[in-house]
């Protein structure tokens, strides 16, 4: 029964990726212009290596008369893969920040290329973070956590594969598309359709990989951090396909218009984006939250009754609170309301989990100071609720008057993404890493200590700079002079913000340089060094031990 | 509760449904009456589709990232209204796809920057904004005097067309000839481009006649931001006491 399974599955990727080979070259044969050319080209060499893969893995398996895989273990393989992309992820993410928040302070740094300038490059350090480190920490850590809490084996022989190297197939054509210029510009939408088609085959794989093993699993509850998972991978499926509805000019073209235009594009995107937030960097890192915490501290989760308050609550507000990017725009007024209304009680959801997650550490605190590694954990979860207390203080209208269009904004995504979707995945692949490698412990726990103070600093040295020069530019565009006319031409406002871009940048320096830190502990944790250092407290004293 | 809610924890069919009814209503409250509600989008008079070589400069605004930087949205309030003009209206955008607002103003707002300034100031300050404004921490865009690829202008405004932007057959057809015509004045195709694209500029953009550049389309496109519709006009009639 298992192996007919698995034959059906095998033969079933076997066609698919057969036909996107044929799909792929005939649209690079047909291509109108030079990017949906190389693309095409690229998803054909993909699915042909994928397919030359695929045969072999189960070529083996028939001639040595054994099944692919064993379904009695889980699949580890998949997840240290994805813990190593996330790395490299991670690191290039990082640095494409480092390098446009110095384009900022130093324009010389567009070197007057097409390929290097500020507006092309953007995207790609968004797309690098959220999607390419953020993304992969997602699906890598949801494949461990949903095999754990289910107790059987990661559904699927080779469906698993296609989701985590079909997603980084779609990075690539991301990553690249910008860079040349292919864009649809609507932010963190930026790829193109024949790109958003791919980003969706490999999202509905991966909905079905993780709906199959929750199916399958042992245990009679879905543990708490898979409802989040779930509603993440749901969420973001709704919120891409229809903000991304598009007619391309032709199917052999790149290019391709919006199927909404102008108001209704604006609160379509921004019901996407916030979402995005919402659903993307938010209840999937809080499945990461509800499983890892509880696993580092050896607690259970605070409050079985604060999470189904927290998960229902989270995912029916969040929804709502687009609008608050529209705030004084052609959108309705009423739109902008609500949009603020609900943005204003999405606090509450959001501190409901924030107190689920730390107060898990009751009576586990004395960890904080032992467990580097928890620590990042907890330190993310506050500053998760540092930012959706400030998200909702920047919805109300009043306060958004002043700290929209500014680098208010700019401080507070990245308080958010720096501290805690950064802080909860170093923590996940700190954790994950001696367990899936079989390793004693990590190579060095005083590093993992280095790597949380120096990005600690990063941030603050980030956010603080973006609160004053967005703060002060805000002041800035609507001060008046006593003859009543606008007191600052742009351009002064502009000249203003160099000191606070020089210390962004500094910040996110430190920020990369902590990755670094992360990068090289990981990577001789997994060569099997282990550093000879002092134990992160001092143990008890004889004197303790004898009377005990 | 935690009774009820174990059968929801029980059944990965319950959970995916709940969560999907769930998802869904906040996102069907707020966009779908903008579809059909009345005062969404302004009714003013002077809206026209792009013409060829606008939309052309639109698709290098996008190409090159500007909405990263530059909003296309005045605010209703008091400063921003001293600052860039009258604040804009839905019915301005109601042609573009995607939408332009964007979301940081690293640089000025644009929604009103046609007529503002020179032909001669944008090709300058694209080449190398600092010698125009020195401290500018723009981006130069040297590259942008290339010749412009509009051989597949006219499949652009089909698919615009399509999607239900009012541009006739004869647009459709006449796309490229269009685009050309909008470079040279005092011709007959310029001014049959007139008729079709009330209002269009139609002059060499860039300082060189010998070639139709991305930097034409570009300030094409800047040139026409805002002025299309009578804002005064629309001020007049009442309609902003809605």
């Amino acid at each position: 029964m298992k192996s007919r399974r698995s034959g059906a599955e095998a033969a079933f990727w076997a066609l698919f990726l057969g036909l996107i080979v044929v799909v792929g070259a005939y649209i690079s044969e047909r291509a109108q212009d030079a990017m949906i050319g190389v693309h095409a080209s690229m998803v054909t060499i993909g699915a042909l290596l994928a397919l030359f893969a695929g045969f072999t893995v189960w070529f083996d398996a028939r001639r040595d008369h054994r099944p692919i895989v064993d379904s009695s273990v889980y699949n580890d393989a998949i997840v240290k893969w994805g813990v190593i992309l996330s790395v490299i992820w991670g690191l290039v993410g990082f640095l494409v920040g480092l390098y446009i928040a110095l384009q900022l302070a130093f324009p010389q740094l567009n070197l007057d290329l097409p390929w290097t300038t500020f507006g092309r490059i953007r995207p790609l350090h968004t797309s690098a973070v959220i999607f390419a480190f953020g993304g992969t920490v997602l699906i890598t850590t949801s494949f461990h956590v949903v095999q754990r809490t289910s107790g059987v084996r990661l559904a699927g022989t080779f469906s698993p594969w296609f989701v985590l190297f079909g997603y980084q197939m779609f990075i690539l054509l991301a990553a690249t598309s910008y860079v040349f210029g292919v864009t649809q510009t609507k932010e963190y939408a930026e790829p193109e359709w024949f790109t958003d088609i791919w980003l969706t085959l490999v999202w509905v794989a991966y909905l079905l990989v993780f709906l199959e093993t929750i199916r399958r699993r042992r245990e009679p509850h879905i543990y708490v951090a898979n409802w989040f998972y779930l509603a993440f991978i749901l969420t973001v499926a709704v919120l891409h396909i229809v903000n991304n509805l598009a007619l391309p000019v032709s199917l052999f073209d790149s290019h391709s218009y919006q199927v909404f235009a102008g108001v209704q594009d604006a609160m379509v995107q921004w019901w996407y984006a916030h979402n995005a937030v919402g659903f993307f960097l938010t209840a999937g890192f809080l499945g990461i939250m509800y499983y890892f915490v509880p696993k580092r501290a050896e607690r259970p989760i605070y409050s079985y009754r604060l999470s189904i308050v927290h998960f229902w609550s989270l995912i029916f507000l969040y929804i709502w609170a687009g609008p608050h990017h529209l705030h004084y725009t052609a959108l309705p007024d009423w739109a902008q309301t609500l949009g603020m209304t609900f943005s204003i009680m999405l606090w509450m959801a959001s501190w409901g989990g924030m107190i689920n997650g730390l107060m898990t550490l009751s009576g586990a605190w004395d960890k904080l100071r032992t467990d580097p590694v928890l620590r990042l954990l907890v330190v993310a979860v506050a500053f998760y609720g540092m930012s959706t207390f400030e998200g909702p203080m920047m919805s109300i209208k009043a306060v958004n008057a002043l700290s929209h269009y500014t680098d208010w904004t700019i401080g507070h995504v990245h308080s958010g993404a720096l501290g805690w979707v950064g802080f909860v995945s170093f923590g996940a692949l700190y954790h994950l890493t001696p367990v899936l490698w079989k390793r004693e412990r990590l190579y060095s726990l005083r590093l993992v200590e280095w790597h949380f103070w120096i990005a600690s600093l990063g941030i603050l040295l980030y956010i603080t700079a973006m609160w004053v020069s967005g703060i002060m530019q805000g002041l800035m565009w609507r001060a008046y002079n006593s003859l009543g006319f606008l007191e600052y031409s742009f351009v002064e406002t502009v000249a203003a913000m160099e000191p606070f871009y020089l210390i962004r940048a500094f910040g996110g320096l430190l920020y990369l340089a902590g990755a670094g830190l992360m990068a090289f502990n990981i990577l001789q944790t997994i060569r099997g060094q282990v550093r000879e250092e002092r134990p992160m407290f001092a143990a008890p004293t004889a004197s303790v031990g004898a009377r005990a | 509760m935690a009774n009820a809610h174990a059968r929801i924890e029980r059944s990965s069919f319950l959970l995916v449904v709940l969560t999907l009814i769930v998802v869904s209503i906040g996102g069907l409250v707020e966009v779908a009456p903008l579809f059909y509600l009345e005062g969404t989008i302004e009714k003013v008079e002077g809206m026209r589709p792009y013409t060829p070589l606008e939309l052309a400069g639109r698709e290098i605004y996008k190409r090159e990232g500007c909405v990263g930087c530059h909003s296309q949205m005045i605010r209703a309030l008091r400063d921003e209204v001293d600052r860039y003009g009258h604040y804009s209206l839905a019915a301005e955008s109601m042609y573009d796809r995607p939408f332009l607002w964007g979301s940081k103003r690293t640089g000025p707002d644009l929604a009103r920057v046609g007529g503002r300034y020179s032909d001669e100031w944008h090709a300058e300050h694209m080449v190398d904004p600092r010698a125009v404004v020195p401290q500018s921490i723009m981006p130069a865009y040297p590259f942008l005097t290339r010749p412009l690829d509009y051989r597949r202008i006219g499949a652009h405004l089909a698919a615009n067309r399509t999607l239900g932007v009012p541009y006739d057959e004869a647009m459709v057809a006449g796309a490229v000839a269009d685009l050309e015509a909008q470079l040279q004045p005092e011709t007959p195709a310029a001014a049959a481009l007139l008729r079709r694209y009330p209002k269009a500029v139609v002059r060499d953009f860039d300082g060189n006649p010998a070639v139709i550049s991305e930097l034409d389309a570009l300030i094409a496109y800047l040139q026409v931001l805002g002025t299309l519709v009578d804002v005064n006009a629309f001020r007049a009639s009442g309609a902003e006491q809605r």
